[in-house]
């Protein structure tokens, strides 16, 4: 029979490991936050032949737009970063155009130098928008964690201390959010990787599903704990765990079928959407059994304290000498 | 079969019937929930453009607020409506924006003029103070000096130049600007303008000075305005072939307009709309309920008179965010989605066959039955489908099959436990709905807080992805407790049943 509980520690140091890369990138890198959070325009442009990236950023420079960040995301496809676009100007009286809109401008200058093109996709944001979005997510993911821990405190009350139960699934969630931003915010600083809206769905949607699935081993516990009293707890979780292995691990393939099939196969639009959430279902069932559970019984046996007191023992002899 | 599963299975085949026939029937006209013609589809998968504009708000107390933003949106649908877009979709986003979505909608420069300005009509009269330019200014100046500032005052709106009568077909109409004074500065007989010159204005040039034209009702000044009109629409003369806005007041605005062109005749009315002088004409007689306005070629006059005819919108608005897909982009991104669903979809079945046998391929086909009800409740809600829809669907396929496993795994225990095949189903089911419920929960929850999000964002992606997410998983749990129970009760009957190895992975 394998002993899930005894190795906790190891569970611990391994996703301390994994949040301390995040954290680590998550200062060097900061997130790159998408358009929607700072202002600009994004232009998706295909062209027909083949254009060379240096070639079209200094088509852009001389444009006026030296800023452009410039991506390339197939033979000719490219994507196009710049600060705000300028809109059309027409005479108030007749109606007609005096400057064409600047996104049309650009579109006739390559169209000119590169060939035919089709611009695919145009998105601009003002300067007014970009403010307490970042405030928003986090206020939503806080709101999520606290009906969550209402939620699973009452649903577990017949069981003893059940507000242990919410907290420490809670930390789960917690820990889930931090490997999947962590994870973003290297992706950012490598690759480029942009953070929107999609994205906070996703740590929305992942918060969501991890404590879906800590609930059922929860669940497990509850009823073992009614049926063998006989049990310390160590025993009891270790029994709930391997009892509802078989569903995690089954019900998490599943998900992560239809999930990997939207990533290869879908759109480029929804990549990195459902990359996020692919990280973040693995990590809620790595988390649902690993970690929830193990902080469990971390907390009965007050190790916390236990470690913290093998640590002061040399601030006393300090002292002493 | 017990007697309430048979009723329940028939039950289950009629809804079944039903979502087959809405989904492959395209245009349905159902009672109570009126039209549907094919899906609703995201501005990502069909392509077209997305506005959201924010509202100001600065000199409006808060109680009215709300007010203000309902009528401004209404205000829109109406100006839209009669442009003719085919299904736009308008919603107020949090408390001061406003979001629209314009699927197929390529020309966004004319739906951004149509939409974004507030098309406040007024009526200026020349009133006493003309005077003339005493120095040369040239365009982008923001001064001008004149013979007396002293006959003006700050506010003043005023016109530079000489007026030219629009009918005069040779008349260059370029040859005024108009402007409000900010500042008057009486030693040096200079006036402040609230901005830069358009035009260069020699010494001479006549500057007049405008005020609001206004007439008397019961006693009491009132100014005309566009809240008199009773309508507006595009006429083309037939003298000229060219494109006129006519407009028609009602009872006030009649009378108000009578008693100002009586005044007028020989002398010019000035046509301001958005605090833009647009046109002068000399009235030429006392005119009562209509009125032309000339000089717009015809797709700006077709936008004013939707304007004018809708109303002026009763607060300012700005654009902070503007999207446009091409419909290509959107065509690919459906038929990628639409074969990762299948291919998702294929997989689960597969696996879901190959491990738990019997009641996997039961559970497979509730899965079936499952997607067409869900985009049954799709089709007729409706709730638009974006890309982001598509990847909570099959989402929430990943969870149905979660509840089937939570179901099948506890009659896998319970046959281990040594109880026969029925007892194991009806006992398996009974244990494993609370972690069902509890599980599911907590996603509705996440659902709420994401709905909520998505709205103070203004991302009607979000929103849809919260709902979509939403509806997939009340379904699924609907689908795998009572469907696949009901199957499951069914087939024991049949002689499948006594081959229980067939039912144990």
């Amino acid at each position: 029979m394998l002993d899930f509980v005894g190795k906790r520690n190891w569970y611990f140091l391994f996703s301390a490991l994994l949040i301390l890369v995040g954290v680590v990138s998550l200062i060097a890198f900061g997130l790159k936050w998408g358009i929607e959070f700072t202002s600009g325009s994004t232009m998706t442009i295909s062209f027909e032949q083949t254009v060379e990236q240096a070639d079209l950023r200094d088509e852009m420079a001389k444009l006026g737009h030296a800023e452009a960040i410039i991506q390339r995301t197939g033979e000719g496809d490219f994507l196009i970063r710049t600060r705000e676009l300028e809109p059309e100007v027409r005479d108030p009286e007749t109606g007609e155009v005096i400057t064409p809109a600047e996104q049309e401008r650009i579109k006739e200058a390559l169209e000119q130098r590169f060939g035919p093109l089709e611009v695919k996709d145009v998105y601009t944001v003002s300067s007014v928008v970009a403010r307490e979005i970042g405030r928003n997510a986090a206020i939503a993911v806080a709101i999520a964690s606290v009906g969550i821990l209402l939620y699973i405190t009452w649903a577990f009350r017949r069981l003893m201390k059940p507000f242990r139960f919410a907290v420490c699934a809670v930390v789960a969630v917690i820990h889930d959010v931090l490997v999947v931003v962590g994870i973003f915010a290297l992706l950012g600083g490598i690759m480029g990787v942009e953070i929107d809206a999609m994205f906070i769905t996703a740590v929305l949607t992942v918060v969501g599903y991890s404590v879906h699935d800590t609930i059922v081993v929860y669940d497990r516990i509850r009823e073992n704990t009614a049926k063998r009293a006989g049990q310390t707890l160590e025993e009891t979780i270790n029994n709930s765990i391997l009892e509802t292995l078989g569903r995690s691990l089954n019900t998490s393939l599943t998900t992560i079928f239809a999930i990997l099939a939207l990533f290869l196969f879908g759109g480029a639009t929804i990549h990195y959407f459902m990359l996020a959430l692919l990280i973040g279902i693995i990590t809620g069932t790595y988390s649902s059994v690993f970690i929830a559970s193990q902080l469990l019984i971390v907390w009965q046996n007050r190790e916390i304290p236990r470690l913290l007191r093998r640590l002061r023992p040399k601030r006393a002899l300090l002292k002493e000498a | 079969m017990g007697r309430r599963n048979k009723l329940i299975l028939i039950g289950i085949i009629l809804l079944v019937a039903f979502a087959s026939s809405v989904m492959l029937i395209d245009d349905i006209d159902l009672p109570l929930i009126g039209e549907r013609d094919g899906m609703k589809l995201g501005l990502d998968l069909q392509g077209g453009t997305n506005l959201i504009y924010e509202a100001d708000f600065t000199d409006i107390p808060s109680g009215e607020r709300a007010g203000r933003l309902g009528e401004t949106k209404r205000i829109i649908e109406r100006r839209i409506n009669q442009y003719g877009v085919t299904e736009p979709v308008i919603q107020t986003m949090g408390s001061d924006r406003i979001s629209i979505q314009l699927p197929g909608v390529t020309e966004i420069e004319e739906a951004k003029d149509l939409v974004g300005h507030t098309a406040m009509l007024e009526f200026w009269e020349q009133g006493g103070g003309a005077d003339a330019v005493t120095e040369e200014v040239k365009a982008g100046d923001t001064q001008v000096v004149v013979n007396g500032a002293s006959r003006f005052s700050a506010g003043d709106i005023i016109t530079i130049g000489p007026w030219q009568d629009p009918w005069d077909e040779k008349a260059d109409r370029a040859l005024t600007d108009a402007r409000t004074i900010t500042a008057i500065d009486q030693e040096t007989n200079t006036l402040t303008l609230d901005s830069a010159l358009d035009l260069d204005h020699e010494r001479g040039e006549p500057v007049q000075r405008w005020i609001a034209a206004s007439g008397t009702i019961d006693g009491e000044e009132m100014p005309l305005t566009g809240t008199y009109l009773k309508g507006a629409s595009i006429e083309m003369q037939s003298q000229t072939n060219k494109p006129v806005v006519s407009f028609e007041w009602d009872g006030d605005g009649a009378e108000l307009f009578s008693q100002i062109t009586g005044r007028l005749i020989g002398n010019p009315l000035g046509i301001v709309l958005d605090n833009e002088l647009i046109s002068a004409p000399v009235v030429r007689s006392q005119i009562r309920e209509r009125g032309i306005i000339e000089g717009l070629d015809v797709d700006g006059a077709r936008r004013l008179s939707i304007q004018l005819s809708t109303g002026a919108l009763p607060v300012t608005l700005t654009l902070v965010r503007e999207q446009t897909v091409d419909a290509t982009l959107g065509k690919d991104s459906l038929h990628k989605s639409l074969i990762a669903g299948i291919v998702g979809l294929v997989l689960v079945l597969a696996f879901m066959v190959t491990y738990y046998r019997v009641c996997g391929a039961l559970a497979g086909f509730a899965l079936l039955i499952y997607t067409a009800f869900v985009l049954t409740i799709f089709k007729l809600v409706p709730v638009t489908l974006s890309l982001a829809g598509i990847a909570a669907l099959i989402l929430s396929i990943g969870m149905a099959v979660d509840a089937n496993v939570l179901n099948f795994e506890r009659i896998k225990e319970e046959l281990r436990a040594g109880k026969g095949l029925k007892p194991a189903i009806e006992a398996g089911f009974d244990r494993a709905w609370p972690s069902i419920r509890d599980s599911n929960v907590s996603t509705f929850i996440t659902c709420v807080i994401l709905y909520w999000f998505g709205d103070q964002f203004s991302s009607a992606l979000v929103m849809g992805f919260a709902l979509t997410l939403f509806i997939g998983v009340a379904v699924s749990m609907f689908t795998a407790v009572i469907v696949t129970r009901t199957f499951l009760r069914a087939i024991i009957l049949t002689p499948l049943a006594r081959r229980v190895g067939l039912f144990r992975p």
